[in-house]
Formats: C-alpha cells, structure tokens, sequence
C-alpha cells in the first residue's frame, strides 16, 4: 500500500512538472460509461482475454487465470475492483470471455485488466488536469490520481499500483 | 568494482563453508598434508582478494588465521582449543562479509580480540620472525590482472602458456616468495622461480621444514600450484551463471515444451505427414534441451550438508558426547530449490540426533556400545525421488512416554494407544502439541520442532517416516521429489473445470456410483467403505466452494485416495483424464492465500489449470470445513448486520496459524513474557504479573503454552483481576468495520469476519475469563439491545464484550455506564427499544434502574427490559416480575441473551400486528 502511495505521490509531483508543458500519454479503456486513462509506460499488452479459468476462493476482483503466450497471467476485473456490477457479457461467473485486457506487470508478475473496451491513447498536458474529486466513491478516489478534462467527457486516471495492490494484505496473510 | 564485490562476496562464503568443513576434518586427522593445504589455499585466497579490494579488516583476520594454520604445517599440533580459535574467526569472518553483503562496505569494528589471541596461539610455538614473513604476502596473490600487464610488456608470453600450468604459480611465487624483490623487479623474476617450484614440488619443501621463512614462502607456492592448478582447471570447465538467468531459461523451455506438445496435437489431426518428420525432431530435441536444463538446476545434496560437521563437532564439545558423523551420498543430486527447502531441517534434525538421540559417553559405555556415538547421513536416488535417511545409533525413541503423553494431551484415547503400532505411536512426535518442553522433558527427547520440519518437507511434497529400536537408535527416512519444477500429476474434473493433483499423494483411484461401491453419509459427512475400512471422502467441488447441489455430484464420479502424512481421505471428483508432467508454476501473489492451491499449470491443450495442494485439502478434510466451516461461510442467513462504526481489533495467530483478533478496548497490555516464568499449580498455568498471580489461558485448543523461549500475551483485566490470554504472534492492530458473521456454534468465539482480506476469528472473551476465574461472572455487568438496545453495565469491560455480540446479533447498540446515565439517555433517545441491563450495580442497581424507568413517562415504563445477573435467585425472580423485567439471563450466556432479545421481538412484532 505504501508503494503504491508512493507511485500516487510521485504521479502526482510528475504531474506537477507537466505543468511545464510536458504531456503524458495514456491508454483509454471504458468500463460501462466511464473513460479511464492508464499511464501508457504500465500498459504491456492489450489482448483479447479467452480460456480464462477461474480460481475458486479467490477475492473477488479477481476473475481467474490465463495463458498469454506461456505465461499465466491473473486476470482482474475492473469493474469488479470498482466495485461495480459484472457487465451482462461476463455475468455467467465470469464465463463469457469478456471483451478486452490490458496487460499490466508489478512486481515482476503479470496482471490482465478486464475491462469492456480498449480506446483511444491520448497525449494529454496539465492545462486539462484536475485533482481527484472529493466527492466521488472512496473506491474510485483510492484508485484514481486525477481526472482529464476532454471534449464532452471526463477521463479518469487510474494508479495502476494502487489497482494491483488490493490484496497485499491477503497475501501477506498466506 | 560492483560486480567483482558480489563475486568475492559468493566465492568468499563458499570458501568459508569448504574451510569449516575441512577443518574439522582436519582437527580429527591432523597428519593430513591434503586437508590442511586445501584449508590454508582457500584462507590464503580470500586474504589476497581482501587486499585487493582493499578490504583491511578481513584481510587482517584472514591474515592471522593463516598465520596459525601455517604454524599447523610446520608441525605445530592441532590442538582442540587453536582449531575453535580458527572457526571463531571464520564465523567472524562470515560476519564481515555478511555485512559487507548489506551494506556494501566494511563495517567498522575492531578485531584486535581475534586478532592477538590468534597471533598468541601461532607463537606459543613459533620460533620467531613469523609477522615478518606474512604481512608481506598480503598484497600478493590476486592482482594477477597487474601481472599479466607487466609481462607482456616485459617479455615471455611463453611462460603462460608452459604446458606444466604455471600460471597461477609464478604469480603467487613472485610475489610472495621474495616479496620486495618481485616489487623492485617484477617481471623477470617470475620467469625464474615459476618453474623451479613447480618443477621440485611439495616433497621438496616439506622435506626440509627447518628453513622456516623461506621455507614456509616457497612451501605456501609449492602447495598452492597444485591446489590453483586444479582450481584454474576447473575454472575453464564451469562458468558461474545467475539464478534468474536458469530461472528464465527453465521458464522458457517450459514454454517450448507446451508449444511443441500443442504441436503434436494438431499433427495427430491432420493427415498430412510433410511435417511429421521435423516435427518429431522438434520433439526429441525439446525433450534433450528440457533435461540438460533441468539437469543446470541440480545441485549435490552435499551443498546442504556442508555445514553439519561444524555443527556436529560444536555439539559435541558443547553436550560433551563424542559424535562421529558419517555421510554418504553427498553427490547425490537434487533441484535447487528443493535443497533450500530442506537445508533447515535437516541441519534441525541432525541437531536433534545428537542432542536428544544419543546417549551420553558414560552411557553408552554402560550399555556396552562404543563410546563414540554416530550419525548416519545417507542419500540416494530411488524412482523419481530421492530418499535421505538420518539414522543415529542411540537409544532410540521412548515409545512408553510417547503413548503416555499421546493420551495425556488428548490426541489419541487410551484404547487407540494400545492398539497402535510402534512406528504409529513414534509418528506423534510430529504432532504440534508434541514439540514442546513438557513433551521433551517427560519423553526426553525428539519434540523440538519435529511438526516444522514435517511441515517444511510436506510442503514440497515429501515424506518424512520414522523407525526406532529401543537401545538400538532411530532412523528418519525422508522421501522428496526430486524437482519441484515438473511433477507428474493427474489431471480430473470437478464441475466445469479441470485441475492437476500431484501424483505423489495419490494411492489409487476408485470408481463410485449408486450401485456397490457408494458414497454414504454420516451426519452428512460423506465416507467411503473401502476394503472393509471407512475412508473419509470431501468433494473438490464442494472443497472449492462451486458446488450447488453438492449431494447430487456425489452420486457417480471418482474418488482420488490419497495420503498425505497418516491423514488418508479420498477426494471426489467427476472425471479422471489421464496423469501428465506438468511445470509448476507459482501462484500470483495475490492467490497465494489460497490453502488450495500449489499453484498452476498450462496443459498441452494451452488451458490453465489449477494445481491442487494435497496438503491444503488434507487440513480441511481435518477440520470438516466442507460440511460445517464451508457451508457457514456462504450461509447467508447466518451474517449479521454491519456495523457502522469502525472498531479497533488486535489481530493475534492463536492455533494452527488462524488469525484471531479481540476488541482492542478490552486488552490492559500486551506482554511477552519468559517461558520460564511459568509456573503451574494445579493444572493450571500462572505467572507472577506485577505482584499478583496471573493465570494464562491459552487463546485456542491448539495452543500450547510455550517451554522456552518467550510468549505473547494478551492481557485482560478488571478491576484487580488480570487473565494472560496466550496466543502465539500478535500480529497486527487493525481498525475496520466490523462485518461479523456468526460462526458455527463455538463459545469461544463471536463470529468471523474478514480484516485486511484475511478471514479472521473473533474470540469471546466472555469464554475464557470463567476459564481464568471461575467467579469472574459476579459482581460484573453487562447490558443488551433490540433493535436498538440500550447497554447498561457499569463495566466498560462488559460493554465492550457484548457491544459486537450484539452488533452482530443484528442490534443497534447504545451504551451506558450506569442507571444515571441510562435514565439520561432513554430521555434522549427515543429510538430505544430494549433495554439490556446488569442487575447489580454498584450504587443504583439495574432493579432500581427499572423502578425508575416503571415510574417515568409511559414510552419508558413500557419499555422490555432484560435483566443480567451473575446468579439467578428466586427472590431476583421476583423482584424482576414485579418490576416486568421481561427476562433474567445470566452472565456470559451469549446464546441465552440473543435467544431473549429475538422472543421480545417477536413479542414486539405481534403486538404490532
């Protein structure tokens, strides 16, 4: 949690520093209505998930296990770490194969963000940022580190450490 | 300089390991010239580096060590006392270098101690002149790179490539032998003395000892070619290569083994042959690059045992006994990673052979057995595992008190104890509760940790047995895999998906259906009879929580048995497949928590399949949790409501790792104290805290209050009283909304509820004070609520106690701490329902609570209220009728309250209607 804390905080001073001028770029993806942004130097694959098995007694976020080209890749959902229902695609226990992941490394581990769709990457500079508002669900605020003022719609920046960081404390536990 | 630093760091320890061993060797078989000349090259090489990496503080303790074992080649005798002196340094040494690992510099420190005692000890009978030829030939020996510049540029190029292997001859020799020299005239001087001492060796310079200075310079030449020689020969033959890069390369041959058998299945469906034939040498050649990478990850078993003999000789010296240590097999090769994992125990179990298993020198005499006690360390291949045994010829395990205790700690019944075999009977000594002092004082030996150990090699898939003959010894036998890379598994169904179960904990399959061979239940509990014997059976859907209609599964499909330690249970599944080597692969950190799981696996088909841990199912079938604990989880029924407010919680382990966590309000002080200072009376633990006897009660069944060592407590008090509750690790102090969900029907226990995404117990204190004190109940208060409940116990301790009772009973909760307060509140809180009162207050007690309340306005007067008395007399009856107390419940009678407070509802409610 205190690295991922940490990323925030420096998320957060690099941001300052874009203020300068400098853009970052991000890859969109959507889960139902909302537009979230990941750092694009995070994003390592954006693949269609299929064959996932699911592993029982898991937290729930996660959905379950992949083969990305040899690798076994856990696979998590965003809406889920959201806390927002499953989507109707993926209802049936995370049967059907949902639509599109990213995939995300921590730690020298794979991780496979499910998401319902992959957009657009944009070059975005500090004028559109905005700090996270307080009002939104803890939730969200935990997870994101600024909101993106776009034509017509908003983009939320998602920590992609805080997003994988969710069951350190299980972990530690086993 | 990052680099050469790490490498120094690994070779140095190696080195010092080699030395360790080595010198014991040597202390007991001082004539030979092999040994010491082995031990002085190591200790001289590590000396060189040190001062080429200006590294003075090893430099000068390796320094002094060789000083004095050079005293040992000139004929100074090994003296039990110099060789202590000698491995004190190395442990000293291996300090050094550990923090120098840390910290990537030398600490500071001063080793003048060592230092002159070493120095003492090497001229107690030295001549003389001694300092004077060593500190020279600290510069020395590594900086070949200096060398090897100098002579190009001067001449001879030859000299390298001498077929007699000059090499690192010459260099030592220039520069140690006739240190000044080589310093003012480097270059050719080498030339001329290389030859000559490789050409006239050892013999020559060991005949005359008597020319001690140069003698002992030209000797430490003439000793280290050969030694070098062979080092350097070696050194061509094997390179030094990362961890992680083998890890990669295994990881990738995996791949490629996956790859080549998803091949082969689309080849077997088509026709086409075009590609049958590279395809079949893709195969082969997979195949040969798999084994010859697996065969980079095995290491001697040697490397885990190279510490034992300074073990065993420090033991001895230290217990007085005297102890041979045998070991064969040293070459016997296994995978890395299962080396590490049984390093520990076997060193453990060694530790434990000489200490507990051999009788002392006078007794052993006594028994007409040689005086010198042995230690038998074998290895060996056998099948796909390997087996290690570690076998002592002492007096054997004490059966009679193993029984005794077997009984007397409640693992077995006296009746199961008489009818067990000797080796069941040795097996308790594996059990948790046998490892502590009562155990190792009363059966005098062999309980120190032997679960651990068991547990460590149970993990990776091993077997630990045991045979013992009384006044004979005791052998371990150990059976692991010999990698825990790839592991033959079988691969079966269980619902929609396929999982992997290691082979090694399977016995046999047996088919089951509603005909002969089926599945009966006892209080729902599903066994099986299997060759007139009932075996236990669990069904891995229902373990993994999938199944819906469990009942239904379990009418045709397979049992797996399976044995892991003495538990045999079988496991129900739907559909056997067929067995596979699979290539394990470790579980995200984020499922690692799972007991279930070992991890996972990609099938040639390329799905992902989980791998079952037998040793996780094994401890569930143990605790029944798919009939109760199971079911309870997902009994939604049974959760209670959330609590709004967040509360603190002190997390401890209390028993078989579980995570337990109390009220943090209602612990006075966490103590570690000395196990020592434990004192039992009666039966029952207590300890003198703060001028008071304290009893200790321990948080769980499963723990066992420790014999050494320290202990954690947790410490509850009231009033002058005080309760140890013992636990075995605080853990954590966490403060979350308390989600309690009723547990099955424990007293000991509130409910669970999940801290910090780990299922965690929550204990009822109210369990364990009566444990304590049996008359904790009086002369306390506590108070209860209905859907909102007023609390009234002028003890906060109460109130906290029952406040999450509550709170998980459903109820909202108010608190207060006596009638005065309770009057004031009820006034301000309209919302109360109930009223949950102690009868017996100091001050206005809970019946003149209730006489006031039955005075006031109507809303009050009509309000139930619940009494709650330590005893229930019948003139409290009747003074409770009078005043329409609706019910009386005595403390610490958890079910008894909830029980009242759901009838007031349900009065509450028909009324309403």
């Amino acid at each position: 949690m205190q690295a991922a804390n940490a990323n925030a905080t420096g998320a957060r001073a690099s941001a300052n520093g874009v203020e300068t001028g400098a853009t970052n770029d991000f890859v969109t993806v959507f889960v139902g209505e909302t537009l979230f942004g990941l750092a694009i130097e995070r994003v390592h694959d954006v693949f269609v998930p299929s064959g996932v098995t699911p592993v029982p007694l898991a937290p729930a976020e996660i959905v379950g296990l992949l083969n990305l080209r040899g690798r076994v890749v856990t696979a998590m959902s965003l809406r889920r770490r959201l806390g927002l229902p499953d989507a109707e695609a993926e209802g049936e226990g995370g049967k059907a194969s949902p639509k599109m992941a990213i995939g995300l490394e921590q730690a020298g581990e794979t991780f496979a963000l499910v998401v319902d769709g992959v957009g657009e990457v944009l070059k975005l500079g500090a004028d559109s940022r905005e700090a996270v508002p307080i009002n939104l669900d803890p939730r969200f605020r935990n997870l994101a580190t600024c909101v993106h003022r776009l034509d017509g719609r908003l983009l939320v920046i998602l920590d992609v450490d805080a997003l994988l960081g969710f069951t350190a404390a299980g972990a530690k536990a086993a | 300089m990052d680099d050469l630093l790490r490498e120094f760091l690994t070779e140095s320890g190696e080195h010092l390991d080699t030395v360790d061993a080595e010198l014991v060797r040597f202390e007991q078989d001082p004539n030979n010239e092999t040994i010491l000349r082995n031990i002085f090259r190591l200790v001289h090489t590590i000396k060189g580096t040190c001062g080429f990496l200006g590294l003075p503080r090893l430099e000068a303790l390796a320094h002094a060590a060789e000083t004095l074992m050079g005293r040992f080649r000139d004929g100074l005798p090994a003296t039990s006392a110099s060789v202590t002196l000698i491995l004190l340094t190395l442990d000293r040494l291996k300090e050094i270098l550990a923090d120098l690992e840390a910290t990537g510099t030398e600490p500071a420190g001063s080793d003048d101690d060592l230092i002159s005692a070493l120095e003492r000890m090497a001229e107690g009978s030295a001549e003389a002149s001694e300092p004077a030829a060593p500190p020279p030939r600290p510069e020395p020996v590594l900086p070949d790179p200096v060398i090897r510049e100098l002579k190009p540029g001067e001449v001879s190029l030859d000299d390298l490539e001498a077929a007699f292997l000059a090499a690192p001859g010459p260099e030592d020799v220039d520069f140690a032998a006739p240190p000044p020299v080589a310093a003012a005239a480097p270059a050719p001087k080498p030339a001329a003395p290389a030859p000559q001492v490789s050409a006239a060796p050892v013999e020559a310079v060991e005949a005359e000892p008597a020319r001690a200075e140069k003698a002992e310079g030209g000797g430490t030449e003439g000793e280290t070619t050969p030694g070098e020689t062979t080092a350097a020969a070696k050194g061509n033959q094997t390179i030094r290569v990362s961890v992680e890069t083998l890890e990669h390369l295994m990881t990738m041959v995996s791949e490629l083994v996956l790859t080549r058998n998803q091949l082969l299945e689309i080849a077997r469906r088509h026709e086409d042959s075009s590609y049958k034939v590279p395809l079949q040498r893709l195969s082969h050649v997979t195949a040969e690059l798999q084994d010859g990478v697996m065969k980079t990850r095995m290491q001697p078993i040697g490397n885990a045992w190279q510490k034992l003999p300074r073990v065993v000789r420090d033991l001895s010296a230290e217990l007085g006994k005297q102890i041979d240590l045998v070991m064969v097999g040293a070459e016997t090769e296994l995978d890395r990673q299962v080396l590490e994992v049984i390093k520990d125990p076997l060193t453990h179990m060694v530790r434990n052979s000489a200490d507990h298993g051999l009788e002392s020198t006078a007794e052993r005499v006594a028994a007409g057995k040689p005086a010198r006690g042995t230690i038998r360390l074998a290895a060996y291949h056998e099948g796909g595992t390997i087996t290690i045994e570690i076998a002592d010829d002492g007096k054997g395990l004490n059966l009679a008190a193993i029984r005794q205790k077997a009984v007397q700690r409640g693992i077995a019944a006296q009746a199961d104890v008489d009818r067990m075999t000797d080796a069941q009977v040795a097996k308790f000594i594996f059990d948790a509760g046998f490892s502590t002092a009562a155990a190792v004082t009363s059966v005098s030996g062999r309980g120190v940790g032997m679960d651990v150990v068991k547990t460590n090699i149970e993990t990776i898939g091993g077997l630990i047995d045991i045979a013992t003959t009384a006044g004979r010894g005791t052998t371990f036998t150990i059976k692991i895999p010999l990698t825990l890379a790839i592991v033959a598994a079988l691969i079966v169904r269980a619902g929609e998906h396929r999982f992997a179960l290691p082979q090694v904990a399977v016995l046999e399959l047996v088919r089951v259906d509603a005909g002969a061979q089926r599945v009966e239940r006892i209080n729902g509990a599903p066994v099986l009879r299997l060759r007139e014997r009932l075996l236990p059976i669990v069904s891995l859907t229902g373990l993994l929580g999938q199944s819906q209609a469990g009942s239904e599964t379990e009418q045709a499909g397979f049992v797996v048995v399976a044995q892991v330690g003495r538990e045999r249970f079988g496991i129900l599944v739907d559909e056997v497949f067929h067995t596979e080597e699979i290539v394990v692969k470790p579980m995200s950190v984020k499922l690692r928590h799972i007991p279930m799981f070992a991890g996972n696996t990609i099938l040639g088909d390329g799905a992902v399949v989980l791998i079952v841990d037998p040793n996780g199912v094994a401890r569930q079938v143990a605790q029944g949790v798919q009939g109760s604990g199971g079911h309870a989880e997902t009994d939604d029924d049974a959760a209670g409501e959330v609590v709004d407010n967040k509360t603190t919680l002190l997390v401890f382990k209390g028993g078989q790792g579980s995570f337990k966590a109390v009220p943090l309000s209602l612990v006075t002080r966490l103590e570690e104290i000395e196990c020592a200072k434990v004192e039992w009376l009666g039966g029952r633990a207590l300890i003198q805290y703060r001028g008071r006897l304290m009893p200790l009660v321990p948080a769980d069944s499963a723990i066992t209050i420790k014999s050494e060592g320290t202990q954690a407590l947790v410490v509850f008090s009231d009033g002058e009283r005080a309760m140890g509750l013992v636990v075995d690790e605080i853990v954590d102090i966490v403060e979350e909304r308390l989600d309690i969900e009723i547990a099955a029907d424990r007293s000991d226990l509130i409910g669970s509820a999940v801290l910090r995404g780990r299922a965690t117990d929550i204990i009822n204190i109210a369990h364990f004070l009566p444990l304590a004190y049996d008359d904790w109940a009086r002369g306390l208060k506590r108070p209860e609520q209905l859907s909102t409940i007023l609390l009234v116990d002028d003890s906060a301790f109460f109130r906290d106690m029952l406040t999450p009772v509550l709170k998980a009973a459903g109820y909202q909760v108010i608190t207060a701490a006596s009638a005065e307060a309770a009057l004031n509140t009820l006034q301000s809180e309209p919302k109360i329902e109930v009223v949950v009162t102690d009868l017996e207050m100091p001050g206005r007690s809970g019946f003149d609570l209730v006489a006031a309340m039955r005075r006031a306005e109507p809303r009050l007067a009509a309000l139930p209220v619940i009494g709650l008395t330590g005893t229930i007399g019948t003139d409290a009856v009747e003074r409770a009728r009078t005043l329409a107390i609706a019910d009386l419940v005595a403390k610490f009678d958890r079910a008894g309250l909830i029980a009242a407070l759901a009838e007031l509802g349900a009065e509450t409610v028909s009324k309403a209607a």
